[in-house]
């Protein structure tokens, strides 16, 4: 059986800084609980000594030569922001003051 | 409206490379065809007329001058909206994003331009491609051309549906579990996942970075061979991307010949699950391919069992680091609660108001698979199951050439049937995830209908990693013995849509 209850859920949408309500908590318990409990039979496939595979086809050490190239202008890079100020993004307090 | 649109991409390229179209003509005949269908069709996010016919005029002026120009020159094609377009808005299909126009092309992106093949737009999908319906795009589903109350595969529905509707020659698709094959078999249209890191991710927006691939979306093999060859190749811009060239897939299309070839049937694959007229289908295939001098052997691929519940540990884990970037700092939504707005209380209020439901299960899935405690079982173990996988490929090519399934259980649902029912939505990609998991080529070509619903059925070819060519070679032949018996080409037989 799945532990998803939905205090880990409002604890998990918390770390992935994503506002939910209540009945999204409510709809998502059950969701995740079902698909939580499906795939959780990976475990069963894996006895043994089995090496993990994170890319199906590795590439160890893709490096380039550290030259200058042409990139993006702080203008281009900041042209998409939702605010921005002397050339730099400009964000809400970091800091909560409460 | 013209004929030029039912035309097949190679016929056009002839037509264009010898003078007898012009790009404006072609591009012009596809923007029509879009103004009458696509209020119904709903393939586009975003349609660019003015910069597809400017395209088309430049070439044709280059064509008249006796410039040099690529083959392809004057083609138009449509793009998936999560590759990054400078000149037309990107949105993947989610809120978060909603007008954002990116400030660099996508290397595919850029090289279709230097190619100089007209983009008539960017096409829809699921919210950042979580999906194989389209019906999580944000901004609402793309329709089946053969019947419009039912979908038309995803994440790539909009590709798929713009090619099956004559709006577009080519499309182009991304694939991280089927997004490119199980559009394809339900639109009766031709789907290939290249190799993974054949063709370059830079400037697509990632969802899966171990298992996303972009590939050609269009109604012939051949066709999609011509567009696999433009958008192939190395690219010091993707970690991932492979160094050596993997080929002419032309010229694997144009060999027609499967004499000798081991075809291996995946037991997993087949049989109880699959839709009758999915299965009839198949087996039909095999037959013409046996006769053609193919030997059909059986495979077992045990490991497949585990290959869905891999999937949905590993994609959701990823997914949740790659979308952490829509942060409401450097580009998309933001959305400022009231009260005391920290950046962490813009962030959550943001990320709750523009990512759909889909996303948000899949982040908090992969937020879950991820955290301590909980890794080693689940994102450990998932990994450990590909390595399985592999080991089942491994095995399955030392028998077999190329390996065959049905691309999909069945043919396509109808919108809304599977919406509230996450795990019946992810049954759709049993016999597509394990390619991706493995990182090999698939494709998935027209296999004919199935007898009681009438609707598209697909077969799927997989072949080792960088043999992409087997697929190509093995899917023209059999796309020619299908041709041969229905006396026309699968996509002849979709019904008319009505011409606004």
């Amino acid at each position: 059986m799945s532990e998803i209850t939905p205090d880990l859920v409002r604890h998990l949408a918390g770390l992935a800084r994503i506002l939910v309500t209540d009945e999204e908590v409510e709809k998502m318990t059950s969701q995740l609980s079902l698909i939580v409990d499906s795939v959780a039979t990976v475990n069963k496939a894996v006895a043994g000594d089995i090496p993990a595979t994170s890319h199906p086809i590795p590439m160890a050490n893709v490096f380039r030569e550290d030259v200058i190239e042409p990139s993006l202008s702080q203008a281009e890079a900041l042209s998409g922001a939702p605010d921005s100020a002397d050339g730099r993004f400009r964000v809400h307090a970091i800091l909560d003051e409460e | 409206m013209s004929d030029l649109i039912r035309k097949n991409a190679s016929e056009l390229v002839e037509l264009l490379n010898s003078k007898q179209v012009s790009s404006v003509e072609v591009t012009q005949a596809h923007i029509d065809r879009t103004n009458a269908v696509d209020a119904d069709v709903h393939s586009y996010l975003h349609v660019s007329p003015e910069s597809a016919l400017a395209t088309a005029a430049e070439i044709d002026r280059k064509r008249a001058a006796g410039e040099p120009l690529h083959p392809l020159a004057g083609l138009p094609i449509a793009v998936k909206d999560n590759l990054t377009t400078t000149d037309a808005p990107t949105t993947s299909g989610s809120k978060i994003l909603e007008g954002w126009v990116p400030q660099y092309d996508a290397t595919v992106v850029a090289k279709l331009r230097a190619a100089g093949m007209p983009i008539l737009g960017k096409t829809n999908l699921d919210e950042f491609a979580m999906g194989s319906s389209t019906e999580f795009s944000a901004f609402g589903p793309s329709h089946n051309p053969w019947d419009l109350d039912r979908i038309p595969g995803g994440s790539g529905g909009g590709s798929s549906s713009a090619v099956a509707s004559f709006q577009a020659p080519l499309a182009i698709g991304s694939d991280t579990g089927g997004s490119i094959r199980f559009p394809a078999a339900v639109t009766g249209t031709v789907g290939t996942k290249p190799t993974y890191g054949a063709v370059s991710r830079y400037g697509l927006i990632a969802l899966a970075s171990s298992l996303d691939q972009i590939g050609p979306v269009s109604r012939n093999v051949l066709d999609a061979a011509l567009l696999q060859d433009v958008i192939a190749g190395y690219d010091k811009h993707d970690s991932t991307s492979l160094p050596e060239s993997l080929g002419s897939m032309v010229e694997a299309a144009k060999k027609m010949d499967v004499k000798g070839l081991r075809i291996g049937v995946i037991k997993e694959l087949t049989g109880a699950g699959f839709q009758p007229g999915v299965q009839a289908r198949f087996n039909e295939s095999l037959t013409l391919l046996q006769n053609a001098g193919a030997e059909i052997v059986e495979v077992s691929c045990p490991s497949f069992e585990y290959a869905i519940a891999a999937y949905y540990l590993i994609l959701p884990a990823e997914a949740s680091s790659n979308l952490a970037k829509f942060d409401s700092v450097r580009f998309g939504l933001r959305v400022t609660p009231e009260g005391n707005p920290t950046i962490e209380r813009v962030m959550a209020a943001t990320r709750e108001a523009g990512f759909g439901p889909e996303v948000k299960r899949r982040i908090i899935l992969g937020t879950y698979a991820l955290s301590s405690g909980y890794y080693d079982a689940y994102y450990g173990s998932a990994q450990k199951v590909r390595t399985l996988i592999q080991r089942d490929f491994d095995a399955a090519f030392a028998k077999a050439d190329v390996l065959v399934s049905p691309t999909a259980p069945t043919t396509a649902f109808k919108l809304g049937e599977k919406l509230e029912d996450p795990l019946a939505m992810y049954l759709n990609d049993i016999a597509t995830i394990p390619a991706n998991l493995a990182g090999i080529p698939g494709m998935s070509i027209p296999n004919g209908l199935a007898e009681e619903d009438g609707l598209p059925v697909g077969i799927q070819l997989l072949a080792p990693a960088r043999e992409d060519a087997r697929l190509y070679q093995v899917g023209a032949a059999l796309e020619k013995m299908h041709e041969d018996v229905w006396g026309k080409r699968m996509i002849d037989f979709a019904p008319e849509l009505e011409v606004k």
